[in-house]
């Protein structure tokens, strides 16, 4: 009905925050997988700060955790989302000054967040160890999560208005259903998962736990991630997604499965069986889903094949769906009862979850940011394309070699462990793998480290001629 | 019409209210029900009967006791021990590489003790839970009277000391010098609870 609202001195998008969101999302990146780096030394018995409190191995663990989840992911998907959502709702965002607001105060809650848990001040919740006032030993001083509601409902404001004006009165694109259920899920989701178990123990409580672990990657990340590559696949690769119905379909089993499957987190414990068998049909009937939308993207591709060897950010995302159909069929598997009994407690889980947040989520949102950084810096292309190369094959190699490691080690901790083979022997039997898993994690580093650097170049270099892989600036999907 | 799927206020609704809720109740609020009716034990229920452990700490470091629980062994200070024991294992993360739950499978049972059960996880030292869901070291739910509260002193200072191949970090801030201080004294507190609440074979 209405036209875009473009008044001249306010530009159609806010590049100012796209780059901001961005460029703190990979600061933050460097210190999580610092962090994830340090304590994988603590397995090897080669921590370097032994016996200082506020760098303690536990500690440091969830700053990995967390910081990659809300420090990087997040904030990256605020950056694509600012870059996003304007074009597909054909308004601006709310209000350029709110969304410095949540810029300036997220930065803020993610950094308290770290002093907190460096403190000792982390709550009991998996993924969502942010201090909580409410936990036993939380503090007046750490009332992280209740500005994180805050803050998700001003995120939830500042994205949902433009999209609910648009939205309401026409279809939308399916980028936009995806978002528009993020964002109340994460509300819903975040609320649930840490403040109900502070006030149920046991089973209760672990119910969910599993459920808040489960939907944080579920209903926040992957519908971010999904409707990202709904929006920037098609405008790459300059051709309409494959089939609109099987669009439909994979949407509508990813919000009624997903929701569904917390509890396989705890298969086998004290919470009541008839929910633990719920979460697992659950979890094999999304898998169905997941290979719809997999055959959506791989059929959009058909005529481009050789799109993934040119064009860098499709090679990101594409690389990033196998690792996904991988890490889905995986789970569909590791699910089951029978499989659960070996590989549960194992660091086959390790490997798993590492499979689907750097191979996939990381690796979506890197390509995201090869496509978008030289834009937003208003440049034609990066300061060395070449150096996309090192990195995507420094990052896949090492994620590749640091999942088949930690595969391994998951199994022979589990046969150990049902072989009644004393506890020292499950360690001593993964060392090497354990020390394998440094070498992998820091060959992941090196590549974050260096398309960084390759940011920081384009950033600062002038502008000159470039040859090679240089993307054409994309045009609304619609 | 035909197109209202694809509407804002369907979408949101449908998807981002309704199926979340629905799953809110069907996996949460049914199987808290279904636990529900089993007894629950506060702290001061667990605290009036005070651990030989507890009473062994105060004699082994009278000093240090002292200094941090002054009055000795009581169940105010038994109370107050297993709080900070549990919020020291909370806060330091423990939880990330211990479990504290004995499963049916797996030969868990032989290797660790009785299989847990949902009635023995409904008092306030399992609130928030803390079943854990990953074992780096071994699951710490039948840990009471398995090892001395010696070995616990010498093992959080330098777990390498008694156990060669441990890849457990040092808590060296769990003491004085080379003596439990507060938060040393209640954690080995709390390990020597855990566990203490069900029926050993």
């Amino acid at each position: 009905m209405s036209v875009a609202v473009q008044s001249p001195q306010k530009p159609f998008i806010n590049i100012g925050l796209v780059k901001s969101h961005i460029i703190v999302g990979f600061v933050f990146l460097v210190v999580a997988m610092l962090a994830g780096i340090l304590y994988s030394l603590q397995l090897n018995n080669l921590y370097p700060f032994v016996g200082i409190e506020l760098l303690s191995p536990g500690r440091i663990r969830m700053v990995h955790t967390n910081g990659v989840a809300y420090g990087f992911i997040l904030n990256v998907f605020l950056g694509a989302l600012y870059w996003v959502v304007p074009r597909l709702t054909k308004r601006r965002i709310l209000s350029d000054l709110l969304g410095w607001l949540i810029f300036w105060v997220y930065l803020f809650i993610v950094l308290w967040a770290v002093v907190g848990i460096l403190t000792g001040h982390a709550q009991a919740v998996e993924w969502g160890e942010t201090p909580n006032m409410f936990s036993p030993n939380g503090s007046i001083l750490f009332p992280i999560d209740t500005l994180v509601m805050v803050g998700l409902i001003l995120i939830a404001i500042q994205f949902l208005t433009p999209i609910f004006q648009f939205g309401s009165k026409q279809p939308m694109y399916v980028s936009l259903w995806y978002f528009s259920v993020a964002f109340i899920w994460v509300i819903l989701t975040y609320a649930m998962g840490n403040y109900l178990p502070e006030f149920i123990p046991g089973a209760g409580g672990a119910t969910f736990v599993g459920l808040y672990i489960h939907d944080l990657v579920g209903l926040l990340v992957t519908p971010l991630g999904w409707g990202m590559m709904y929006y920037f696949v098609p405008s790459l690769l300059k051709k309409p997604i494959w089939s609109h119905a099987v669009s439909l379909l994979g949407f509508w089993g990813l919000a009624f499965f997903y929701p569904l499957q917390g509890v396989h987190h705890f298969i086998y414990s004290t919470i009541p069986m008839f929910a633990q068998f719920g979460a697992v049909v659950s979890t094999v009937a999304i898998e169905v889903m997941v290979v719809t939308v997999f055959i959506n993207f791989f059929m959009t591709l058909r005529g481009r094949e050789i799109a993934p060897v040119t064009n860098i950010p499709i090679r990101w995302f594409y690389t990033g769906m196998i690792f996904y159909v991988v890490t889905c069929i995986q789970c569909a598997v590791h699910v089951q009862f029978w499989a659960q009994e070996f590989i549960h407690f194992t660091d086959w889980v390790v490997g798993h979850a590492h499979l689907i947040m750097f191979g996939t989520f990381g690796f979506w949102l890197i390509g995201i940011t090869t496509d978008l950084w030289p834009r937003v810096l208003g440049k034609k292309n990066w300061w060395a394309p070449v150096l996309h190369e090192s990195v995507f094959w420094m990052c896949t190699i090492g994620l590749a070699s640091m999942f088949i490691g930690l595969t391994s080690a998951g199994l022979v901790e589990g046969f150990l462990w049902k072989g009644l083979a004393p506890w020292e022997v499950s360690l001593q039997s993964v060392k090497l793998i354990w020390l394998f898993r440094t070498a992998t994690g820091l060959l992941m580093f090196a590549g974050v480290l260096l398309f960084i650097f390759n940011m920081i170049m384009t950033a600062i270099s002038p502008e000159q001629e470039h040859v090679g892989a240089a993307s054409p600036v994309a045009s609304p999907a619609k | 019409m035909e197109k209202i799927v694809e509407k804002f206020q369907f979408i949101f609704l449908v998807a981002g209210v309704g199926f979340f809720v629905l799953a809110f109740f069907v996996s949460g609020i049914v199987t808290v029900n279904a636990v529900s009716d089993l007894p629950y034990t506060s702290l001061d229920e667990i605290s009036q009967d005070v651990s030989p452990y507890f009473t062994a700490l105060a004699r082994q470091y009278p000093d240090q006791f002292e200094k941090y629980y002054p009055g000795g062994p009581t169940s105010e200070n038994y109370r107050e021990a297993l709080n900070l024991g549990r919020n020291v294992y909370i806060g330091e993360a423990c939880w990330h590489c211990h479990t504290q739950q004995v499963r049916p499978v797996a030969n868990e049972d032989v290797r660790f003790g009785p299989v847990s059960t949902a009635a023995e996880q409904q008092n306030e030292l399992m609130k928030p839970q803390l079943m854990g869901t990953r074992r780096v070291g071994p699951d710490l739910s039948r840990e009471s009277g398995f090892r001395s509260n010696d070995w616990h002193v010498a093992h959080f200072f330098n777990p390498r000391a008694v156990s060669p191949v441990s890849v457990m970090p040092r808590y060296t801030w769990f003491y004085d010098g080379r003596v439990p201080n507060k938060k040393g004294l209640a954690i080995i507190t709390y390990m020597q609870w855990l566990g203490s609440n069900v029926e050993q074979q």
